[in-house]
This record gives C-alpha cells, structure tokens and sequence, in this order.
C-alpha cells in the first residue's frame, strides 16, 4: 500500500494536517506570542492542502518541479509573512521539519511490514521536504536583503542634505566616507538643488569626511567641474589640518578649487562673490 | 537642410538648441556662429542647452571650439542651462568643458557677459578695456 | 549568468540613423524604469559607439536587450560593424587617443559610463563592442 505514498497523503490529509498541528503545539519552539494557534492552524492548512493537491506519483521525486509552483508561492507568502512577525529562520525552518516528521511518522505507522519500501518512500519525503525548507530560508534572507537595501538606499538620501542657507548659496554637509556611488547621489542632489533653486554658489563641507584618498579627492574634484558645467560656484570647506596634510602629501591637485577652512569662512567667501555684507547693527534693542 | 536659428540681442547673439543635434547640425552651427560673431562683431555668445537631453564627446568639443573660436574674435562664448544628468554624465566621459563660461540660465548668462563688458553695447566699439 | 529578457535590432547606414536609435534605446531604458542619470549615460554611450562605426566601420548594427542578472535589470547594446577592426584595442582604450580628428575620449569615456564593457576587434573583418547599463548602476 504504502508505494502509493501521493496516494496516501491525500487520503489520510486530516490525519496529516492533525499530527503536525499537534506536533507544533507541544513543541519546544511553539511561539503563542508572535502568533494565534488559529492562525497557526490555518498556515498549516493551507500548505498541507496546497501540498496534497499537487503532489502524485511522479512529481514526488522531482522537488524542483513546476507542480510545486504553488506550494512554493504558499511557502514563499508564510516566509514572509513570519519574517515580517519576529520568527526566527530557524524557526521557520523548523515549521517545515516537523511536517517532514509528521509525513515520516505517517509513513511509518502505515507501512512499516515492508522495510526496504518505508525507506526508499521516506528518502523521497524527505528530499521533497528539505527542498521546502531551502526556500523558506532562501525567501528569509531574501526579504532581508530587500530590507538591507531600502536602508542603503534610505541612508545614502538622508545622509546627503542640501540645505539652501543663504538666497542663491546652496550648502552640502557631507558625512561619512565618500565612494562612488555616494558621489552620484551627492552630485545629482546638488546639482538638481541647484536648479530647482536657481542658486550660484555650492559649499560642500568635508569636516564629517573620516579620510580623503586620492580617489575621494576626484569624487570631490567631478562634484566641482559638475557645479561649474551648470554655471555655478563650488567652494570646498571643512577641510582639516590631517586632510590638508594627507592631500599635499598625496600629490592632489585642488589649485583649480576654492578650498577653505571653515564652513563659516566658506559662508564669507559666498558672501563676497555675492557682493553681501554682513554688519553689526548698533542698537539697544535686541534684535530678533 | 536644418538650421538652428541665431537671434541677435544688442551686442550679443543667442542661440537655443531645441532639437536633437547630430553631426553635421552640430558643425554648420559652428559655422554659421562664427560667421555671424564676424558679421555683427558682437561681444558675447549665449547658447542655451536646457532642452538637450545628451551632450556626447562630439557635441561637446563643437561648444569648446565655438568658445575657442568666438574668442579670437573678440567675443564671448556663455553655455547656459546645463540639465545636471548631462553634466554628471559629460564629467564621467572626460570632459570638463575648460575654457567654456557657464551659466545657470540665459538671464544669469547676460548678466555674466555684461559684467565682463560693463554697459557698452556699443557694437563698433573697439576701446580694448575689458581688463579682466 | 546574464538572461535576455527581449531583443530588438536596428541597422545603423547613415548620420540620420542616429536620432531614431538615441530614441529608441532611451524608450528601452524608460520603459525598465532607468533614472534620467543612468539614461543620459547609456544614450550618450550609444551617441558615442554609434559614431564611431559609422566614422570607422561604415555603419552596422545595434542590438538592443533588456537584460537581467540576479536582481539586476539592465540595457544591453551590443555595436557590430564589418570595418577594419581596431589593431591595437589597448591603444585605442586610452584617453586621448584617436587616429580621426576627434577628442579620443570616445572609448574610453564610453567604458566609464557603462558598468560592463567589452570589446572585439579583427583586423580586416569588424569590430563588437557590447555595453551594460543596469537600472541601478
């Protein structure tokens, strides 16, 4: 009987879908908080149903094959879904050992006169099985990966403001290190600021730049000749003692760029170019 | 045969390129440019790119070569409204454009050359004292 | 591994056939959803390949794919002509060499803009340069 084992899944689907519920119930890893026993039951139901609709006689030891499709779907949504609730991957994972058991335990009880059969079937349940689990870890880091990088993505755009401090003076404060990926952000968010804004001068302040290189220095370089193709100023500042060192050290060529200091010092520069004065006012009242 | 028109603003000429260019519009706009910065002996030279889309190594060198070759007439030569993809993508190709004048807008772009030439728009005034 | 996921060939005789390709690859780039930076780069690649097989090779034709590797998306030109080849193709890479009248940032340059590069070159028999931009790149 037992070498109908596609057969024997369908028939004896309650009682598969019955001892793996209470397989998970009484086990170690059960995790009520993250998740209702119903809904665990009705998780459970699903695959189980999905999977006895697919499975027969063939297919059964093809575990890459499109039958599974939509087993695959189903484990691919829970994966997700479980990741999304706090279970670990191995928790996960275990959720697909112990169907595997339950099948395994089924096939035992059902079959167990013929020896050499019981073990030819289970090699194939569990090669099926553990195929099952390999996707739920696949879909596991995959789901965090996505999650890796929309933070890449999200901290490369808030790590990067344009702040217009002045009418027509545009300040970059740059933090962190500078690759070629960051410089493209940098560079399109300048130079679109520059536009939407209609402003003539760009400071780009270096001081939360851990190390300048030579290769950090021809970011810094294209970022300047970018600004100038769009017909504005780019003044380099925030430039520390151990930067200016490092750079003449280097061999790096910044004569062609205003480099100062100070962002303060940059702000007056800016001024000057824009032909503003600031001054104090002498009055008794206090200014606002 | 298309031509990309060249208007003329007091002392200065201005040219908005509002097709694709390819090559030979590109080179009968060096051309014609040149041709009419000797003409008129205007000062200065705005070219307005804000709707192109790509300025490739060849578009690129034809704006060098307008600027090198106005200048020995006396003129000139201000680049206006740059998309910012097209300058980060002519910077990555290799070019910087040296020797070329920039400017935000066509506005910006006159007010760069008028400071450069101060009031006179004397177009036969010859007095060299743009001392810059 | 690099899929295919749809492919389009246009033949490239004379400097008019430039605008319609430009054209062509940047509805190819919008249409996988490329940033405008990362479209200004390939087209102007394009531009530049595209000029130099019709100055050195007579023309030829552009292949143009949407290609995909891992959770990449991307544009793939390929530019072959049937012109004289390219002797020397390590020459012909650096900045600022050219044997036309031109700047000789266009091999070159083209490489920084493009994320995969490669190129082929018999004497006598043609040249293949084949580009990658991806979505993201």
């Amino acid at each position: 009987m037992i070498h109908k084992i596609a057969q024997l899944l369908k028939t004896n689907k309650a009682r598969l879908l019955d001892g793996w519920f209470q397989k998970q119930l009484a086990s170690e890893t059960l995790r009520d908080d993250l998740m209702t026993n119903d809904e665990l039951r009705a998780q459970s139901e699903e695959l189980v149903n999905a999977l006895t609709k697919t499975i027969h006689e063939e297919n059964i030891s093809q575990p890459d094959s499109s039958d599974f499709d939509e087993v695959f779907e189903i484990l691919a949504d829970i994966t997700a879904q479980r990741a999304r609730q706090g279970f670990s991957p191995r928790e996960t994972g275990l959720f697909i050992f112990s169907l595997k058991e339950t099948i395994l335990d089924l096939l035992a009880d059902l079959g167990a006169d013929d020896e050499v059969m019981l073990f030819q079937e289970s090699r194939k349940v569990s090669h099926l099985l553990d195929n099952f689990a390999i996707i739920t870890f696949e879909t596991f880091i995959k789901s965090r990966e996505e999650v890796i990088l929309r933070q890449t993505e999200e901290i490369s755009d808030i790590s990067t403001p344009v702040i217009q401090v002045w009418d027509g003076i545009l300040a970059l404060p740059i933090i962190g290190t500078l690759d070629s990926a960051r410089t493209q952000v940098v560079m399109e968010n300048l130079l679109q600021k520059i536009v939407d804004t209609g402003s003539s001068i760009a400071i780009l302040d270096i001081s939360g730049v851990p190390a300048v290189d030579s290769l950090v220095a021809q970011h810094l370089i294209k970022t300047v000749s970018a600004t100038r193709l769009m017909g504005a100023d780019c003044i380099i500042s925030g430039i520390r003692p151990e930067i200016a060192q490092t750079i003449v050290h280097l061999g790096i060529d910044l004569t062609n760029i205003v480099t100062k200091a100070s962002l303060a010092s940059a702000l007056r520069y800016a001024f000057g170019l824009q032909r503003l004065t600031v001054k104090r006012v002498e009055t008794d009242k206090k200014a606002f | 045969m298309d031509r990309i028109p060249i208007l003329r603003m007091g002392a200065f000429l201005l040219v908005t390129i509002q097709v694709d260019l390819y090559d030979r519009l590109a080179l009968s706009l060096e051309a014609d440019l040149v041709d009419m910065v000797h003409k008129t002996g205007a000062r200065g030279v705005l070219i307005d790119i804000s709707s192109v889309s790509i300025v490739d190594s060849f578009m690129g060198r034809i704006l060098g070569n307008i600027a090198s070759m106005t200048r020995v007439l006396d003129a000139e030569t201000v680049v206006v409204g740059m998309q910012p993809a097209v300058a980060i993508t002519l910077i990555e190709l290799g070019l910087s454009l040296k020797g070329v004048h920039t400017a935000l807008n066509v506005e910006r772009g006159m007010t760069l050359l008028n400071d450069k030439f101060g009031q006179d728009d004397e177009l036969a005034g010859d007095d060299a004292d743009d001392a810059e | 591994m690099l899929t295919t996921l749809s492919k389009d060939t246009m033949a490239i005789m004379r400097e008019q056939d430039v605008v319609p390709l430009r054209n062509r690859v940047k509805e190819v780039a919008v249409k996988i959803g490329m940033g405008l930076v990362n479209q200004t780069k390939l087209i102007t690649a394009a531009s530049e390949l595209v000029r130099n097989m019709l100055r050195y090779g007579n023309g030829g034709d552009v292949l143009i794919e949407v290609v995909s590797k891992g959770r990449e998306v991307g544009v793939r030109l390929t530019f072959s002509d049937r012109g004289p080849g390219i002797p020397d193709i390590n020459l012909a890479m650096q900045d600022g060499y050219s044997t036309g009248r031109s700047l000789g940032l266009g091999l070159p340059g083209t490489k920084r803009l493009m994320n995969e590069f490669s190129i082929q070159s018999t004497v006598g028999q043609g040249t293949v340069v084949s580009i990658v931009k991806w979505k993201n790149g």
